[in-house]
């Protein structure tokens, strides 16, 4: 019992043996950069998806976004737009394109794409300055990926 | 109460607005007579890309940019102190200190901070301040070379600059320059690392904008050596640059490489124009 608990929860955390997550080399971009189907096969947590976007070790995104509804969240970026109507202005299937590559839907963006894992030119260890010991794990996971579009859907003015 | 915490929170929810607005207007004079340019027309080889060049000092608070003005209040100098000793200290094989071929650096190494990195005919490579004063060392002094942007080098190079503080960097990049400048400037344009940004993405593209808690400044040179209060000693440019890129979840270049070589190269004739600065105080 305990053992195949273990277990479970080694799965979990490699995301990659669940069937129904889509691997980073293999996400369906639309025509607009959109991706029509949850990553993980999974919903997204918005509550989960508030602490990755605020947190400088997931996707800190608050460093070049700022999104009013976070108001705790000290020092938001100002390099990106802002993101507090983000949730009116697009779909989920747009946000999750944007978010897993956002050069697929505005080219040569500033903004990392965080669910990809090759073509970058000298790929680094993290934040070491050390080159990457090989492949590299995306910057969030599938379903970081689907907690953080949830989150971005909550961003409503009404 | 209640009111108090409210405000408080209004406050915070315009933080990023009341925050903008770029480089601010302040004038930088040290010590009370020595006016800095700190703002000026871009180099031609920039003009598509800038109408002005700023200093990095424009975009640090109030509290920072005033321990610039005065040399008691700008710690930088007290490694330049160090360095003064140093330069009248005899070592290595020969006996020889650097006064005793360059007397005082007040004079004879006024202009060499705002021209070099700079082109070396001799030994037919282009050598930045810190790669002359080590060919002295090793060549002329008989004594070994000093580790690259570390203690003793950077110290030096802060005497060096400080010489030629309000002199225009004007460093050539024409002739054999070329190459290395060319070489340089595809560094800066080249997106690096898992997060894929290149200098131009933040220091030309959103200077002046916040990136989290830090003012992206357009990533100027001429201050260099800067004192920088986050870890309280002077830092040189290429470990700067090294700084910048690991922050890109990359693979970067070490201090002294022919990458950076040429990168300072590149990065210093982008302030063409702007006062040496060295050493300045950033956080
Ligand atoms: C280094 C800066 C940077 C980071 C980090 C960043 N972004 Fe962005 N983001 C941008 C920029 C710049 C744009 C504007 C797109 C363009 O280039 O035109 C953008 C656009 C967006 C948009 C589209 C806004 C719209 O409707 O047009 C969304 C949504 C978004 N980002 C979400 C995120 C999320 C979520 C994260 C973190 C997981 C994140 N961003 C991290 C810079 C960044
Ligand atoms: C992800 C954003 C980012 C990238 C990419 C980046 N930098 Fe920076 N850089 C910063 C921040 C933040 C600072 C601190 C604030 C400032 O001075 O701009 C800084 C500071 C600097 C400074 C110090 C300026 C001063 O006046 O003290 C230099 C020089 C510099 N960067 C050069 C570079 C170079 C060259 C590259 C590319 C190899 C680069 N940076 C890439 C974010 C970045």
């Amino acid at each position: 019992m305990r053992l195949t608990a273990i277990t479970a929860a080694a799965v979990l955390a490699t995301g990659a043996a669940f069937a129904d997550t889509v691997a980073p080399g293999d996400v369906q971009f639309g025509e607009y950069g959109d991706v029509a189907t949850s990553l993980s096969g999974m919903a997204g947590d918005a509550d989960k998806g508030s602490v990755i976007f605020s947190s400088r070790s997931k996707g800190n995104c608050a460093a070049c976004h700022a999104v009013a509804q976070l108001p705790d969240v000290a020092f938001q970026g100002e390099v990106g737009p802002e993101l507090t109507w983000t949730g009116e202005a697009r779909t989920a299937e747009e946000l999750r394109g944007i978010v897993a590559n956002a050069k697929m839907t505005f080219p040569d963006t500033v903004m990392p794409a965080f669910y990809k894992t090759t073509g970058f030119t000298r790929p680094g260890d993290g934040y070491t300055g050390k080159a990457a010991q090989g492949d590299l794990s995306p910057i969030l996971s599938a379903q970081e990926i689907e907690d953080v579009v949830a989150f971005l859907l909550t961003l409503q003015e009404s | 109460m209640k009111f108090k915490a409210l405000t408080a929170i209004a406050a915070l929810l315009i933080a990023p607005a009341a925050f903008a607005g770029g480089a601010d207007d302040d004038t930088l004079t040290i010590n009370g007579d020595l006016d800095m340019v700190t703002k000026t027309a871009a180099p031609d080889h920039l003009s598509d890309a800038f109408d002005e060049i700023i200093s990095g000092w424009h975009f640090r608070s109030d509290e920072t940019q005033q321990l610039q003005t005065d040399d008691f209040e700008n710690q930088g100098m007290i490694f330049v102190d160090q360095a003064i000793d140093q330069w009248n200290t005899a070592e290595g094989s020969e006996g020889k200190s650097c006064a005793d071929c360059h007397s005082d650096p007040a004079d004879s190494m006024v202009g060499v901070a705002a021209t070099y990195p700079k082109w070396n005919e001799e030994a037919g490579e282009m050598r930045t301040v810190q790669m002359q004063v080590n060919d002295c060392r090793t060549n002329r002094m008989g004594a070994e070379a000093w580790k690259y942007d570390a203690g003793d080098a950077v110290s030096m190079e802060a005497l060096i600059a400080s010489v030629s503080r309000g002199m225009p960097v004007d460093v050539a990049i024409d002739g054999p320059a070329a190459d290395y400048w060319e070489a340089g400037k595809d560094i800066y344009y080249t997106r690096f690392g898992q997060l894929e940004l290149s200098c131009a993405n933040c220091h030309e593209q959103n200077y002046g904008n916040y990136i989290r808690a830090d003012h992206l400044s357009q990533g100027q040179i001429n201050g260099f050596p800067t004192y920088r209060l986050k870890n309280a000693k002077l830092n040189g440019s290429h470990s700067r640059f090294k700084g910048c890129i690991r922050d890109t979840r990359a693979e970067t270049f070490s201090a002294g490489s022919d990458e950076f070589i040429a990168l300072e190269l590149y990065v210093k004739s982008r302030g063409n124009g702007l006062s040496v600065e060295g050493p300045s105080v950033r956080n």
